[in-house]
């Protein structure tokens, strides 16, 4: 039968009905919702969705949010939702498909990504970690960083180097690796701001079984596109109300305490809202493309545009608030487990946004992405694209 | 501040690709750069040929008034369309100043006791002619004047109009124009009754005039001060569509010049310094594209709410820096060839300058939003 809106209305109600959210268990209730088939609607049946267009999903979530359901808390297992699923329903074995997407879709098991090494950023094609084969297994040595969730992560997916002998990007392997292994050390990374969001991970004699391996030999590189593709979506793509973003504490402080305005101050902060606000509305745009099925290169720039706007305007909140700004709320090592831009003071904003333009794609790289794959001018220079890894400079 | 209500619709419909398309033949056929460019240099920079075929031909001049009163019954969105092709020809015809801001101040009267000999309201009467391309309407007020800001008027004396108006675009070609007096009223005044003199203009495809009336008949169509300020609004919400347009051309044109363009034995589009700066200028055409579809959209909704309002004063905040820049940024990277009167990209310079004055400076439409919007100056 074809699954329309009226059905998935009426399979919501009967998943609702059997599982009324004041009485029955949270996690009971997300796993009952997954094998509804209305976890992600567009996700194959069986493995958590229906296979009806991405689109339907605001009809399940509507029903659902006004039942009072509960929901899997998606900031918290973000990395999971955007980056490991896809690429497991694109690249992974059906058994692989059916062991980890439930879990991972209810919360029950997060996820973290193992690509990031101090030695390879910008250049990740460049990574050093070792992945060696040792019967039905790999076993794994090197170093990872900026790893989020890394402490609360029971699975990561891991890029390793399985083969030296070929150019950087031919020798590279994509798995899922166990965060409970020995061999595997998690230490926090402490940032600019004071706490710890990330982590750095060693790898030593960490043992997979070929069975975990995302995709063929070689062709990690390929697989991890998948992941990064939907990392940028995840940061650059989220839909805001006016003034949702960055803005919203800047103009409320500018409305509720005249005494701290001055005329540049307000040409500036005129400025920066305009933009924020057509940066809004790009975003908007992109996302109407999304949903008629008519997706645009608009998505490589937001996440430009929205670093360049958070660190924009958060540096005019720290001038604007005059002596307050000379304060910073807590210095404190803490270990949070999400980025959180409102509930902290403007000089955390000042501070946590200058990661904005590094991470997930430095501005840099992102400005030659969309120079290239965009305008499809002349690529950089690659002296290194025939050239084994083993040999490359370092 | 509160979230939208509804969502603006910020994409194109088929049937607006399908007029884009339609549009870009004809200006290919009609609007070359280098008839356009030996055009500036006659004493008729303006293409009347090219506007006969898009006014009569394909019914352009009327798309904003309604079906009963002889347009296209269609609305800013298709305006706005129109507008982008004609930005990315820089084409030398009065859509704009007639079809857009003429007809919206004439739209503003639809209730008008005030009737030709016929019987007909004037209001219609015009309306009828300009939608048609029978005729070409200007609105009488400079044209760097915002919606809401002031301008000047002519004085009403003895049932004639008399004095001087300047930096009206498009006069030049404008059979009918429409006049604020001193009396408060908006008068429409044949073009063969007054003395209209071309000003040497620093937007060669959209010129400005001097017109002198001494003692000029006109026909009191009712209040100017609303029927401006609607006018103006139109324009200026609109004109960021034309400005995406320019900025469209000139970031796809430098493009296309860059991959070919070689020094250093390389394609020069590969340097990353220039890359970046296409990279950037991109990200912000892209914006345009959106703050534009916004305002069009707002005002396709025929509210005149404070939304419309933010809608056009983001829209034109945004984009007189963007269209500019573009400009600039093509003349920059074309290098020697971007200097020259041969090369069309001083056309699109200088309408992007004209522009950026046009219906207020990104100056006016910041402080518009910080009353719409209350963030107060200090």
């Amino acid at each position: 039968m074809t699954v329309d809106a009226g059905e998935l209305r009426r399979r919501t109600q009967e998943l609702l009905a059997a599982h009324p959210p004041a009485t029955t268990d949270r996690l009971d209730f997300l796993r009952a919702r997954f094998d509804a088939g209305l976890a992600w609607v567009h996700y194959p049946e069986g493995l958590g969705g229906l296979g009806v267009p991405r689109s339907l999903q605001a009809v399940v979530d509507a029903e659902l949010e006004a039942a009072g359901a509960p929901d899997n808390d998606p900031r918290r297992i973000g990395i999971g939702l955007g980056m490991a699923a896809p690429t497991i329903l694109q690249f992974g074995t059906e058994e692989q498909k059916r062991r980890y997407l439930r879990p991972l879709w209810t919360g029950e098991e997060v996820w973290c990504q193992l690509f990031s090494e101090p030695g390879a950023g910008s250049d990740l094609a460049a990574l050093g970690t070792r992945a060696v084969r040792e019967g039905d297994e790999w076993v794994v040595n090197g170093q990872k960083v900026w790893t989020s969730s890394a402490h609360i992560a029971r699975w990561a997916i891991l890029i390793a180097r399985t083969d030296p002998d070929e150019p950087k990007h031919r020798g590279i392997t994509y798995f899922v690796c166990d965060m409970t292994d020995p061999g595997v050390e998690v230490r926090p990374l402490r940032q600019i701001t004071g706490e710890a969001e990330f982590n750095e991970v060693f790898l030593t004699d960490v043992r997979i079984p070929d069975a975990r391996r995302l995709g063929e030999v070689g062709d990690g590189w390929r697989v991890a596109q998948t992941t990064l593709n939907n990392e940028r979506v995840a940061i650059g793509g989220m839909r805001l109300p006016r003034e949702g973003g960055m803005i919203g504490p800047v103009a409320k402080a500018w409305r509720e305490r005249p005494e701290l305005r001055t005329h540049d101050l307000h040409q500036r902060l005129l400025k920066l809202w305009v933009e924020a606000e057509v940066a809004r509305l790009t975003g908007e745009r992109l996302r109407q493309q999304l949903v008629a099925g008519q997706p645009g290169p608009e998505g490589a720039g937001m996440k430009l545009a929205f670093a360049r706007l958070n660190q924009e305007i958060s540096g005019l909140e720290v001038e604007l608030l005059g002596e307050e700004g000379l304060l910073y709320d807590d210095w404190t090592m803490r270990r949070p487990e999400l980025v959180d831009f409102t509930g902290r003071e403007a000089g955390y904003r000042y501070l946590r946004s200058k990661g904005n333009s590094i991470e997930g794609g430095t501005s840099e790289v992102l400005l030659n992405i969309v120079a290239e794959r965009v305008l499809g001018l002349p690529a950089e220079p690659r002296t290194d694209k025939d050239v084994a890894w083993k040999d490359l400079a370092r | 501040m509160s979230t939208t209500s509804t969502q603006p619709d910020l994409l194109y419909s088929e049937e607006e690709e399908a007029l884009r398309a339609a549009v870009r033949d004809l200006l290919t056929d009609h609007c070359d750069a280098a008839g356009v460019i030996a055009r500036t240099e006659s004493d008729a920079p303006h293409d009347l040929e090219a506007w006969k075929a898009l006014a009569d031909g394909m019914g352009l001049a009327g798309l904003l008034v309604p079906e009963a009163k002889g347009g296209q019954g269609a609305t800013h969105r298709e305006a706005a369309v129109v507008l982008e092709e004609l930005g990315r020809a820089v084409a030398p015809v009065p859509f704009l100043t007639s079809a857009v801001v003429a007809t919206e101040a004439l739209l503003a009267f639809p209730h008008s006791r005030l009737r030709s000999s016929g019987g007909t309201p004037i209001a219609d009467d015009l309306l009828a002619e300009l939608a048609s391309g029978r005729a070409i309407g200007a609105l009488a007020v400079a044209l760097n004047v915002p919606a809401g800001g002031a301008y000047p008027v002519v004085r009403h004396e003895n049932g004639s109009l008399h004095g001087e108006l300047t930096g009206v675009a498009d006069a030049a070609v404008a059979d009918v124009l429409l006049v604020p007096a001193d009396d408060g009223g908006l008068y429409a005044v044949r073009s063969d009754a007054v003395t209209v003199t071309p000003q040497a203009s620093l937007d060669l495809t959209r010129p400005v005039a001097k017109v002198v009336l001494d003692g000029a008949p006109g026909r009191l169509l009712g209040d100017a001060e609303p029927a401006v300020r609607r006018a103006l609004r139109a324009g200026a919400g609109l004109l960021a569509s034309e400005q995406f347009g320019l900025a469209d051309w000139a970031l796809t044109e430098t493009v296309r010049y860059l991959k070919e363009r070689k020094q250093f034995n390389r394609p020069v589009g590969g340097f990353q310094a220039l890359k970046h700066r296409l990279a950037q200028l991109w990200l912000e055409v892209v914006n345009l594209r959106a703050a534009a579809r916004n305002a069009a959209d707002a005002l396709a909704s025929g509210e005149h709410g404070e939304e419309v309002a933010v809608a056009v004063a983001v829209a034109q905040a945004y984009a007189a820096p963007v269209a500019v820049r573009a400009a600039e940024e093509a003349l920059q990277l074309h290098g020697g060839i971007g200097m020259t009167w041969e090369h069309p990209v001083h056309l699109y310079l200088k309408r992007a300058k004209a522009d950026s004055i046009a219906y207020g400076t990104a100056g006016v439409h910041r402080s518009a939003v910080a009353e719409l919007v209350d963030l107060q100056a200090p």
